[in-house]
């Protein structure tokens, strides 16, 4: 092949890139390694955009990436294409975020799950520890032998965070409720690892434990069957899966990706977009827990009214749950 | 058994173009399935990789990962060791860079701390291959077995230290402190003038790839410990006959194989992360076994096979982004394809080739 | 019987790059009968056979096999024409069993059990009728050569071959064993198989065969009735002059002990021992040979004195510097570099990597040797420098260095080997199998080689199954029994005296 017609017939493909570019304006949105359709986290951010799209009829874009270096490109990608707002989920965009904020300071980006502190980026976080600390007072409420478990993914801060909030809100029911946890491993395999799940779940019944908590992405499906195999009760996170194992769910504990998507989509729909660190608990709605008819029988009148109590104080800042990640090592 | 004959330019380009070429067929068959055109698929693959600045810089950014974990497999191959393990190794030589650019960073520059780190990424990839090492040498436990195990054990290594020892105060991720400019290896784009690779990472470690390509050349081929290495990688019984110890030759291969393994995290690390994070080799050290494969072991082969997945990678994610039909997995599809073409199905073509050559050659012959 | 033909070979022609291996080949066998192939190192012998068994592709050519034209384009083809194959260099898989080994291609489909079944009664039935003795369940690499050789003629057997081309089958026999081949070749021969017959040795081509052809640089010079010829027209014939088939040396003028062997003890890779309480010695200026049936300790021998093979104890003496055998770390360089070169029995296992360019072998045990490079490098110019000389002093055939050993003929490596252990110029030479798979002429002048090295007042230790060529080497002739030396006799000792002690029959007579 000559070099003319190598050059022209590239040309044809920055021709066919450029057609696909003429849309501008759009949303799009950039999912964390694991793929879109990944049971929670990822799936709920493409929830809250498609629920954008269903609500306005408009379009947006996604992008799912292989592994960290591809983000950035993905990025700028958007950004030169002028979609708007461009949100990233997952901590580990981060620094692909800032350097994306950096060149293109025109552009607004969002990020699910870290700070980044840049004039044209807006910041979700999340205070999952305050979501856990209603689960673990549920949970050693409907406890009836006093032992209840934790299955983590993969043992790295914001995991140890969440335990700490499940503990702090087992703790808070009784001092004898006995915390067995575990996590799945040191790979973000631990979040895709549904076998081990179910075999940790079991071990942890096995010790006596009857409520267990999964904080585990993939690997807590396991966890869920394991817990509901053995007649025990589970408890889900990030999104609604109470429907798993209808009558073996205590409570799902939602984290609003889904919401933080959909808020950042209409808000530059809106042209109300603003910059700035949200950082969303209880009180913003950005954590909750779930009762529906899946597990209205499981919940007593005295466990809802606790932990309303509970969520109210949180809301009120009368009740504080400890933080690992700024108050340091869990007290318990 | 007698091998077929084919010239050797014909063994080491036109067989693996063949092979690259049936799995681009192969993988238009499956675009076409999914009801894309193949054609404009192979198109935007090319031009993602090649055809624009940021998209070269990108793939000689990925091609810097493959040569070094390409080069890992490829020493260790030539003493038939078959060392897997080069994901572990980079991962923890990528520890000994950080260590380096932590402890520098704010108060040298980086022309400075990078032989440091160089030395560092080496240093501890080589001591991760060591023990599989010393196994297989002493006690004969197959390197492939301890080696994959290892891998294993390096991702709890290093979880741990990101989580509990190097993780900077109050931060989600478990990774170190981000480094300053002393920790930071510059741009390809900003060391030669006139080139602009936007935003890509390629950076100064593409040209130690390059010289660490150079060096393994000469170790395997004009050295006496390269020649140590092929006689026990070719015949051991000839290797103890001619006083070479398979203890010494093992260690020293595989300790060789991690340090070049480790050197990946240079690129990653220091090149452009700028910090040490969990994961980050993902899936390198293995693709380096297909680039080791592809390369016939050669470092000119592996600079080429390396540059292919390269393009892969950055042509493909571009692929994905221009067509949504296409996802992620589909490349990785493509991907795998290209492995099992020029690794597992190598010589699926040869016999045919050989006897065409045959043909060829044979009335050359009898006019002569 | 007369004159059906099992094979036809009409303008074979093949080529090696520069190399003209074979050159319009016509050649017919006589169904029923043994033909004999006898021609110099690289003559063009191993491709030939190797074109009939569809290893190669002849470049032009017409073979017929029964009378049809057949194109033989794999082993496989060949063995369905019923073509057989006995390699020069055995084609096994050392870590089977002998039953694997034989059965491995022929498994008869996916119910390997039932196969190995029936491939065991088959054996057995084969080992009776032509008294081929072989424990199936013997892994293969720890046979003995002697002993690997009988399992490739039961392979080809088994493979229920008409036409059993032999190559060199030989040379890792000892005379009673190369007899005994010869009756079974008879037996086949009787019952209508046709036997082609590779070999250097020219005794043999008188004794078995009924034709013999003669090849030279590529072409078939002559055939002839056997019993219309003789050994010095066909030597004449392959070599294109008179060759001397005695060895010329004068009396040995022993000196100083050069090799000095005490109370050596040697285990094989089972435990077995197979080297037990030698010792001997071997003074400057004469060659002491080692005769003995193959697989009774001399291979073990050679390999514990370079240090290759782990003592259980022995301290041997190399030119004045003592070195315990039994020691932990036993470095054959170190060995080396005291003055002893060691040429193996089996060059391909252990003398050559054959995967290597010529004169990279040609270092093989010398490459950390000064002369080869600089510190840590290496200088190819030096290396190929003594290559070359080492090929144009051994008539190494082809002339080029960059050849792969593999693709050069089987005498030719051997040459390869001798000349790199020889031309070190060492105190010490160990030889095993010196001339094995040598033609007539590169025998003749290996011989005077060693005699040489002899002369030079070096000490040669010799360990040949070739009972004529110990007779005509050495100066004195150990013999080796069940892995003691059971006897010490003059070179002149009468063959059948040797072939008792060899036997084992006089042993308690030596204690
Ligand atoms: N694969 C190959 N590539 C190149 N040259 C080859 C190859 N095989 C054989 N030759 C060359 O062809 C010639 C004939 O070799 P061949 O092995 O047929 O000899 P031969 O008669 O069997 O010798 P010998 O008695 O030593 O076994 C030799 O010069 C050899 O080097
Ligand atoms: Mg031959």
């Amino acid at each position: 092949m000559s070099l003319l017609t190598w050059k022209s017939w590239l040309g044809g493909a920055a021709m066919l890139l450029a057609s696909s570019a003429g849309l501008s304006a759009e949303p799009a949105l950039v999912y964390s390694v694991g793929g879109k359709f990944d049971g929670s986290f990822n799936e709920a951010a493409y929830r809250g955009a498609e629920r954008f799209a269903a609500e306005t009829g408009e379009s947006y874009r996604d992008f799912e990436i292989a592994r960290d270096a591809e983000s950035l490109q993905a990025l700028r990608n958007f950004a030169r294409r002028g979609a708007d707002p461009v949100v990233a989920i997952g901590f580990n965009q981060a620094s692909a975020v800032s350097g994306a904020a950096a060149d293109f300071p025109d552009a607004n980006f969002a990020i699910v799950d870290m700070v980044v502190d840049a004039p044209n980026v807006r910041s979700v976080v999340f205070r999952e520890h305050e979501g856990a600390y209603i689960a673990g007072l549920l949970a050693a409420m409907a406890s009836k032998t006093g032992t209840i478990g934790f299955v983590g993914g993969m043992d790295i801060p914001i995991i140890r965070r969440f335990l700490c909030g499940y503990r702090e809100g087992a703790a808070s029911v009784s001092g004898d409720v006995r915390v067995i946890f575990n996590m799945a491993g040191d790979t973000p395999a631990a979040f895709a690892d549904p076998a081990r799940g179910a075999e940790l779940a079991r071990s942890q019944i096995a010790r006596g434990a009857d409520v267990i908590i999964q904080a585990a992405g993939g690997t807590g499906i396991g966890v869920l069957q394991a817990v509901a195999d053995a007649g025990k009760l589970g408890i889900g996170t990030d999104s609604n899966q109470n429907g798993l194992h209808p009558g073996h769910m205590l409570t799902s504990i939602r984290k609003r990706i889904d919401t933080a998507v959909y808020a950042n989509f209409m808000d530059a729909r809106a042209g109300a977009w603003t910059p700035g660190v949200q950082e969303l608990g209880l009180k913003e709605g950005g954590m909750d827990w779930v009762l529906d008819a899946d597990n209205r029988a499981l919940v007593t009148s005295a466990m809802e009214a606790a932990a309303r109590a509970a969520e109210a104080g949180i809301a009120q800042g009368r009740l504080s749950v400890h933080d690992t990640m700024r108050d340091g090592e869990c007290p318990l | 058994m007698m091998a077929g004959q084919m010239p050797r330019w014909a063994d080491y380009i036109l067989m693996p173009a063949i092979n690259v070429a049936a799995a681009f067929f192969v993988s238009g068959l499956v675009v076409l399935a999914i009801g894309e055109n193949p054609f404009d698929a192979v198109r935007i693959l090319v031009w993602g990789a090649f055809g624009w600045n940021e998209g070269i810089g990108f793939t000689l950014f990925y091609a810097t990962n493959f040569i070094f974990t390409g080069l890992a497999v490829a020493v260790a191959f030539h003493a038939s060791l078959f060392n897997i393990g080069g994901e572990g190794q980079a991962y923890v030589g990528g520890l000994g860079v950080a260590l380096a650019c932590l402890a520098l960073d704010r108060f040298v520059p980086w022309w400075v701390t990078m032989p440091l780190a160089v030395a560092g990424a080496a240093a501890f990839g080589a001591a991760w291959a060591y023990i599989p090492a010393v196994l297989q040498a002493k006690r004969g436990s197959h390197v492939v077995i301890t080696t994959i195990m290892f891998n294993f054990i390096a991702a709890s290594l290093m979880v741990y230290l990101l989580v509990n020892v190097m993780a900077k105060e109050g931060s989600m991720q478990p990774e170190t402190r981000t480094f300053e400019d002393g920790g930071r290896l510059p741009l390809l784009d900003t060391i030669l003038p006139g080139v602009d690779f936007g935003s890509a990472p390629a950076n100064l470690s593409f040209v130690i790839a390059l010289l660490a390509c150079l060096f393994t050349w000469v170790l395997i081929w004009r050295t006496r410990l390269g020649y140590e290495i092929r006689t026990f990688g070719a015949n051991q019984t000839a290797a103890v006959y001619a006083g070479i110890s398979p203890v010494r030759i093992t260690i020293v291969t595989m300790l060789i194989s991690g340090g070049l393994a480790g050197m990946m995290a240079v690129n990653e690390i220091m090149g452009s992360q700028h910090r040490l994070l969990i994961e980050f080799v993902s899936g390198y050290g293995f693709v380096g076994i297909a680039v080791a494969l592809m390369g016939r072991s050669h470092p000119l082969g592996i600079v080429f096979a390396a540059i292919l997945f390269g393009m892969l990678y950055q042509g493909g994610a571009e692929l994905a982004f221009e067509m949504p039909a296409i996802t992620r997995d589909m490349i990785v599809v493509i991907q795998a394809l290209v492995i099992l073409f020029a690794g597992a199905l190598e010589h699926m073509f040869r016999p045919t080739l050989i006897k065409l050559f045959g043909i060829l050659s044979a009335p050359a012959s009898r006019a002569a | 019987m007369s004159e059906r033909l099992a094979i036809e070979l009409e303008g074979i022609d093949k080529r090696f790059g520069a190399v003209h291996a074979n050159k319009d080949i016509h050649l017919k066998v006589a169904k029923g009968s043994i033909h004999g192939i006898v021609g110099e190192n690289g003559a063009g012998k191993s491709t030939l056979m190797s074109i009939l068994y569809g290893f190669y592709h002849a470049d032009g050519g017409e073979i017929r096999v029964d009378g049809k034209t057949v194109t033989i384009a794999s082993s496989q083809a060949a063995i369905a024409l019923g073509i057989g194959m006995v390699h020069q260099h055995f084609m096994l898989v050392e870590n089977f069993t002998v039953l694997e080994n034989v059965i491995l291609g022929a498994e008869g489909g996916a119910r390997l059990g039932a196969g190995i079944g029936r491939a065991r009664a088959e054996l057995k039935r084969l080992a009776a009728d032509y008294d081929l003795k072989v424990d199936p369940d013997a892994v293969t690499g720890d046979l003995p050569v002697g002993l690997q050789q009988r399992v490739e003629i039961l392979k080809a057997l088994f493979r229920g071959a008409d036409v059993l081309i032999l190559d060199e089958p030989t040379g890792v026999l000892t005379p009673p064993e190369a007899d005994h081949l010869f009756r079974i070749l008879r037996v086949l021969r009787d019952e209508g198989k046709t036997v082609l017959l590779i070999t250097h040795k020219l005794r043999e081509i008188m004794a078995v065969t009924d034709e013999v052809s003669v090849m030279r640089r590529g072409e078939i010079v002559a055939t002839r009735e056997t019993s219309k010829t003789s050994m010095g027209e066909l030597a004449e014939l392959m070599v294109g002059r008179r060759v001397l088939l005695e060895v010329e040396k004068t009396p040995a003028q022993p000196g100083a002990p050069l090799l000095t062997v005490e109370g050596l003890n040697v285990r094989d890779g089972r435990g077995v021992e197979v080297v037990k309480d030698v010792s001997f010695q071997v003074r400057a200026g004469e060659i002491v040979g080692i005769a003995g049936v193959s697989g009774n300790g001399q291979s073990e021998l050679l390999e514990a004195i370079a240090g290759i093979r782990p003592a259980r104890s022995g301290i041997v003496t190399i030119d004045g510097t003592r070195v315990d055998l039994a020691a932990a770390r036993r470095d054959p360089a170190e060995i080396r570099s005291y003055g002893l070169a060691h040429v193996p029995e089996d060059r391909h296992r252990m003398g050559l990597v054959t995967r290597f360019h010529e004169y990279e072998n040609a270092i093989l045990g010398y490459h950390r040797d000064p002369a080869y490079g600089r510190g840590a490098f290496l200088d190819l110019d030096a290396i190929r420098d003594t290559a070359r000389a080492e090929i144009e002093k051994y008539d190494i055939r082809p002339p080029d260095c960059f050849l792969k050993t593999a693709n050069f003929s089987g005498g030719n490596q051997q040459k390869i080997v001798l000349a790199r252990e020889i031309e070190r110029d060492p105190a010490v030479l160990l030889v095993g199998q010196p001339t094995r798979g040598v033609d007539i002429g590169a025998i003749e002048f290996i011989h005077k080689r060693l005699v040489a090295l002899r002369d030079a007042g070096k000490a040669v230790l010799l360990v040949s199954v070739e009972l004529d060529e110990v007779r005509a080497l050495a100066d004195r002739v150990l013999v080796m029994f069940d892995g003691r030396v059971v006897g010490e006799r003059a070179p002149e000792t009468a063959e059948s005296e040797l072939g008792l002690l060899m036997a084992g029959a006089v042993q308690e007579a030596a204690e």
